[in-house]
């Protein structure tokens, strides 16, 4: 059955080299049985993004604890790709991921990792997609460090520190930061849940950075002429009103 | 991991040495508060007119506070030989060295009341009081001294250091079988020391050796982003401290300031002898300011706790969070380690 297969094209990733390099000899040593190419080597999740833009691959084997992006944020962006690759994660000892993956049926593995363990994982990998967006929001207590979006098949990356407001607009919620817009397909419910110390809830459809209030400002909005508060943030022009109803909370949290 | 503790108990050696450290700041506190509150007791107790009572306070205030100060400053000076004898030698001295200072100071004064036998009387019914009252504290600290150790070995080295540096080992076997070698021993002697019997201080270079070894293995695994800057003192070497004192510490360091980060970072190591104390500083980097750090707590409450057990009050423990780095500071007493016979 060896060679009945294409070699199956995998990423490594892991902010330690000789945590790589282990993989990588190992996926030597079972290359007889299981043939695969080592399409790169990353040390972050945004390496690897970076990695995946070039060339797509079928199999991604990701450490969890990694500085820049995690392994967990990692998947979470894989899975917007409309070819999503297949994604085992390897952790050297973590009783809650260990416990969650167990749970979410996640394939991991245990560093240091064996060549068997690691043979019979991947003969599963043509099977395996990212875990859903669902199941790793759970799992990772963690908040994301960027928002990602899908252009043309590629992933693009939006810092979350760079986000100035979130709006949301029928479908999609528009990201906007001090250079352009972009369109996330997220809801603003589970961004406000996600980033509650980030960003605060100011109207139905929107939410703002609290690191980039300039002031507010009583102003007169919309068509009724009456004068509604606004805020204005430090990089946008715009003015952005306040609603009535959430104007006590975003007094309040703006001590203002 | 199991590690199992030494079977014997904390120390038995340790219990029937009833006599407490005559140079410990917190010994001579709770000496000095605790015959104080027995004069007044006993003036408050004799005190028969209210109106004469500030007069009878200073009255004794006098009569006790010279032999008092003077007896605790024999012992301090007795103290390396009081620590060295058997029990009942020693509080025969103590009991020698109140009366001693009773005698002294009442030829001195030459109080009106109450004949010589009598002061006497008083001193070492105080004296054993104090005496008393520092077993039954020794005493009640026991479980608390074995928990403490117990503590220290749970808390040290997070069981994920030992199979990443397993994996690092395993990653590097290939390509660099000396540089494995080496780890797997400097492997072998963190844990030979983390299973040895912990019970006894040990002079601060061989915990900053072990702290050398933790290091080094770190380094097979983040290679060029953990950097290490030592300022070492010779004259600190000797300095007795609780094992695992440093090296929880160091690796906080290296788990919040060093992993987080993409680029490179440094951990200080500052050890500096100021005549009587110690000084000791571990810095690191915050890459991630927003980052809690749980675990970080733990180990600073279990070291803070090993250094009340060990030094009283006389040693402090301090973090500081600044922007971009955090700090643990400790100051401890210079005791120096006696030479030791080679095992």
């Amino acid at each position: 059955m060896s060679t009945d297969f294409a070699p199956l094209s995998v990423l490594i990733v892991d902010d330690e080299a000789p945590a790589r390099d282990r993989l990588r000899d190992l996926l030597g040593d079972i290359a007889d049985t299981q043939p695969t190419r080592i399409a790169g080597m990353a040390a972050s999740g945004v390496e690897a993004l970076a990695v995946l833009e070039r060339e797509p691959v079928d199999l991604v084997l990701t450490d969890i604890r990694m500085p820049a992006m995690d392994g967990i944020e990692l998947a979470r962006h894989l899975g917007r790709l409309p070819q999503s690759p297949a994604v085992i994660f390897t952790t050297a000892y973590d009783e809650y991921a260990v416990r969650a993956f167990e749970l979410a049926a996640v394939d991991y593995l245990l560093k240091p990792v064996r060549a068997a363990r690691l043979a019979e994982a991947i003969a599963k990998a043509r099977r395996l997609r990212p875990p859903a967006d669902e199941i790793l929001r759970q799992m990772a207590p963690a908040i994301r460090s960027h928002f990602s979006i899908c252009e043309r098949g590629r992933i693009l990356l939006v810092p979350v520190a760079e986000v100035l407001y979130l709006k949301a607009e029928q479908k999609y919620v528009v990201a906007r930061s001090a250079e352009r817009e972009y369109l996330l397909d997220e809801s603003l419910v589970q961004l406000e849940d996600e980033f509650p110390e980030r960003f605060l809830r100011i109207h139905r459809n929107c939410l703002i950075a609290r690191h980039a209030v300039k002031g507010v400002a009583r102003a007169t909005t919309g068509e009724d002429g009456e004068a509604h508060w606004v805020v204005m943030l430090d990089g946008v022009p715009e003015q952005l009103p306040v609603s009535r109803r959430q104007w006590p909370a975003v007094k309040e949290a703006l001590g203002v | 991991m199991i590690i199992k503790q030494n079977p014997h108990l904390a120390g038995a050696a340790e219990a029937a040495r009833a006599l407490p450290d005559f140079r410990n700041l917190g010994v001579v506190l709770r000496i000095l508060l605790l015959v104080n509150g027995l004069a007044v007791v006993a003036v408050l107790l004799r005190n028969a007119d209210v109106s004469l009572l500030s007069d009878e306070l200073l009255d004794m205030a006098m009569r006790v506070e010279f032999p008092l100060i003077l007896a605790v400053a024999l012992l301090f000076l007795l103290q390396p030989w009081l620590a060295r004898c058997a029990a009942v030698v020693g509080w025969l001295a103590v009991a020698g060295v109140v009366a001693g200072g009773a005698v002294f100071s009442h030829g001195l004064l030459a109080s009106a009341d109450g004949g010589l036998a009598r002061v006497v009387g008083w001193a070492l019914a105080a004296a054993l009081c104090v005496l008393v009252y520092f077993r039954r504290h020794v005493a009640a600290h026991e479980p608390a001294l074995a928990e403490a150790r117990l503590l220290a070995l749970t808390a040290r080295i997070r069981p994920h250091f030992l199979f990443n540096s397993l994996n690092g080992v395993l990653g590097v076997l290939r390509a660099n079988p000396r540089r494995a070698e080496e780890a797997l021993e400097e492997l072998a002697d963190l844990f030979r020391a983390l299973m040895q019997d912990n019970r006894e201080l040990i002079p601060l270079a061989d915990e900053l050796a072990l702290c050398e070894r933790y290091l080094s293995l770190e380094s097979l695994r983040l290679g060029e982003r953990l950097q290490v800057a030592w300022q070492r003192d010779a004259a600190a070497d000797t300095a007795l401290v609780p094992p695992f004192l440093l090296q929880p510490l160091v690796e906080n360091a290296v788990f919040h300031g060093i992993e987080p980060g993409v680029g490179p970072g440094t951990v200080s190591i500052t050890i500096a002898r100021r005549g009587p104390v110690v000084h000791i500083e571990i810095a690191n980097p915050l890459p991630d300011p927003t980052s809690q750090q749980p675990g970080n707590r733990m180990a600073l409450d279990n070291i803070r706790e090993r250094l009340m057990l060990f030094y009283d009050l006389e040693a402090t423990l301090d973090t500081q969070q600044e922007p971009d780095a955090y700090r643990v500071r400790i100051v401890l007493p210079f005791r120096a380690a006696a030479p030791r016979p080679r095992p």
